[in-house]
């Protein structure tokens, strides 16, 4: 029923943020500079090219209710999650209740699909008043849906986000994980990795858009996941810098760092813009030898699943 | 005579909101640019004194820029103000409303320099230049010096200038140069680092004080297709990094990096200085020499080797 590539709806009401954050996240534009970006006033689509290849598609924010419409009807077939986007710093009743008719149309149609809510720009709230916000949004919610009795039709998850830190490229990490069949076996891979060669927290990362695709059993701190996100940065950075000859097939970029608490910072590229990047302690970090072995190992594995994927897609495209 | 000769007076002037306090707390606070907007206006003169390659202590007076303090500045303290600067640093800000006023200030400040301290450098910041069209800035700069040189050329003082914007790495290269001017052995930095880059057989080696993370010197062959606002931007990468860092509680230390056109190691000199350097693309790499494999390693022992020799330098500067 769905295209071989998933597609991920970005809706909200106009002026929430939509277009900010598919600017930042997948055109690199620089968060202050989204205050003048124009209103979307079509359909804009944009393809992110990773391990799967997800499209993200931005509904314009104007339809001041959903209204279903054949269109629509074409349109819901093909959506495997629905991202809705609130903006958490103007009143959200309204949204809240374009949100709910999203969430009745969805129950009818298409049950089970996937909805998260992004309580967008809480970049200026508080901490405690953002727990707050969250609450109350996610109260207001549950009781609406136990009201019209579809509580069991839809699966929500709810994220806090802003485009000025790094928590909106968490929450889409966590929306491209649930879209990625493969996610066992990438976790899976990185739990063994972690396991055998002394590795404190392991990312595999798409290095454009900086969401992680993947990372091992242990929870996910924001504060490693940022510092391994800078990394990143910094690596791709120094390394433009100085090679003019552009992408090459030749060795694969590697980066180590050494911070002077004994904590390391390892870089691996991988297959399709992909790079795993690991936390480990200085002690660990004597063995380096063993660790490059083993990455080699998962860059295998990586590339065998990845061709098993493709394989079993083909048929299906045809 | 030694606490006077590794003691460096700075004066940083320029009229208010000009973001003289926004560029110092960046370059010598760590500050990001986003968080200068939370600095409020500077009262009287500012002082601060900031240790730069160990020994030599920068002595920074950031004044005020309002016209109420500006007064006292050139009547009643005028000899505590302007006596022994080595380095006039004056602030413009592009968006300014009264040009000819910010450079009557400037004037003035020229003329005192004249009187108490004609041995003064000078140099100047076109400031905020991120708010003026990519494609007016050349312009609207080269107006600027102009007229700011006609100005200079009165006092007979020569001028150094710069456009330079909190938002990208401009500010590194302008304080970059205006620091470079206060190291007295130079020279001799920059000759062994020339020795170190070649018996490396570096494309290029650079060296960057620890805190501050400005160029000091660079020694490069090959030049011909490389980036020339290379070590601006190194400094701004570097520094948001440490920045990162300091999230893990810790300090950046070394950094590797085996990218598929070049190998680039980043080390801890001297207890002040990192060193930065790049080996060439590998190919090239391979025909003209017989180091390939663990090459990094090699490099990084000639660091250790290299270490002493600079540590004496440092420690000549002093004297």
């Amino acid at each position: 029923m769905s295209p071989a590539n998933p597609t991920v709806f970005i809706m909200g009401l106009r002026r929430s943020g939509k277009s900010s954050i598919r600017k930042v996240v997948f055109y690199d534009m620089q968060p202050l500079d989204t205050l003048y970006i124009e209103s979307t006033s079509t359909t804009t689509s944009v393809q992110l090219e990773s391990f799967t290849d997800i499209t993200f598609q931005e509904l314009p924010g104007q339809l001041n209710m959903f209204e279903p419409t054949p269109e629509t009807d074409r349109l819901f077939q093909e959506v495997d999650a629905l991202i809705y986007v609130i903006d958490a710093q103007d009143e959200y009743l309204h949204a809240l209740a374009n949100l709910q008719g999203i969430l009745e149309y969805v129950a009818e149609h298409r049950p089970g699909l996937q909805v998260e809510v992004f309580i967008h720009k809480v970049d200026g709230l508080s901490d405690d008043f953002r727990l707050d916000t969250r609450r109350d949004i996610e109260q207001r919610v549950n009781d609406e849906l136990i009201d019209a009795d579809i509580e069991n039709q839809v699966s929500l998850s709810f994220h806090l986000t802003s485009i000025f830190d790094h928590s909106i490229y968490e929450a889409l990490s966590l929306v491209i994980q649930k879209l990625t069949p493969e996610l066992p076996q990438l976790e899976n891979m990185l739990n063994l990795l972690c396991q055998h060669s002394g590795i404190d927290k392991a990312f595999l990362f798409d290095v454009r858009s900086k969401m992680y695709l993947a990372t091992d059993s242990s929870p996910v701190d924001i504060q490693t996941y940022e510092v391994c996100s800078d990394f990143i940065d910094v690596a791709v950075d120094l390394d433009n810098l100085y090679d003019s000859s552009g992408p090459e097939a030749g060795r694969p970029m590697l980066c180590t760092s050494i911070l002077n608490n004994g904590v390391v910072l390892y870089l691996r590229q991988m297959i399709r813009g992909l790079s795993l990047v690991y936390l480990m302690r200085r002690e660990s970090a004597q063995k380096l030898a063993l660790v490059e072995y083993n990455t080699d190992l998962v860059a295998e594995g990586l590339e065998k699943l990845y061709a098993a994927k493709r394989k079993s897609r083909i048929p299906a495209a045809s | 005579m030694t606490a006077t000769s590794s003691r460096r007076k700075l004066l940083l002037m320029g009229r208010s909101g000009s973001g003289k306090s926004s560029m110092r707390s960046i370059i010598f606070s760590n500050y990001s640019a986003y968080d200068t907007r939370r600095l409020g206006a500077t009262m009287d003169v500012e002082h601060s004194n900031l240790r730069f390659l160990g020994n030599m202590t920068l002595n920074l007076w950031d004044c005020a820029g309002q016209d109420a303090f500006m007064e006292t500045y050139f009547t009643t303290q005028k000899d505590h103000i302007f006596r022994m600067v080595e380095v006039l640093i004056h602030v413009f800000d592009v968006e300014s409303e009264e040009i000819s006023k910010d450079v009557e200030t400037f004037a003035l400040c020229l003329r005192q320099l004249s009187d108490y301290s004609p041995n003064a450098k000078i140099f100047v910041l076109i400031h905020k230049i991120d708010l003026v069209q990519p494609g007016k800035r050349e312009e609207v700069y080269s107006s600027m010096m102009q007229a700011l040189r006609e100005t200079s050329k009165v006092y007979g003082f020569p001028i150094q200038g710069y456009a330079t914007s909190i938002w990208d790495e401009s500010l590194y290269k302008a304080w970059s140069s205006i620091v470079c001017e206060l190291i007295p052995n130079m020279n001799a930095f920059e000759s062994h680092l020339q020795h170190f880059a070649k018996i490396s057989e570096a494309q290029e080696a650079i060296l960057f004080e620890k805190t501050t993370f400005l160029v000091i010197s660079h020694a490069s062959y090959k030049t011909a297709d490389m980036d020339p606002k290379r070590f601006e931007k190194i400094s701004n990468i570097i520094k948001t990094y440490k920045q990162s860092c300091s999230k893990m509680r810790s300090q950046f230390q070394s950094l590797q990096l085996r990218g598929p056109g070049c190998t680039i190691i980043i080390e801890n000199l001297t207890s002040n200085m990192f060193i930065m350097v790049i080996l060439p693309r590998l190919e090239v790499q391979r025909k003209e020499s017989h180091i390939n494999a663990g090459d990094e390693d090699i490099v990084s022992l000639n660091i250790k080797a290299a270490r002493k020799t600079f540590e004496r330098l440092e420690m000549d500067k002093a004297r």
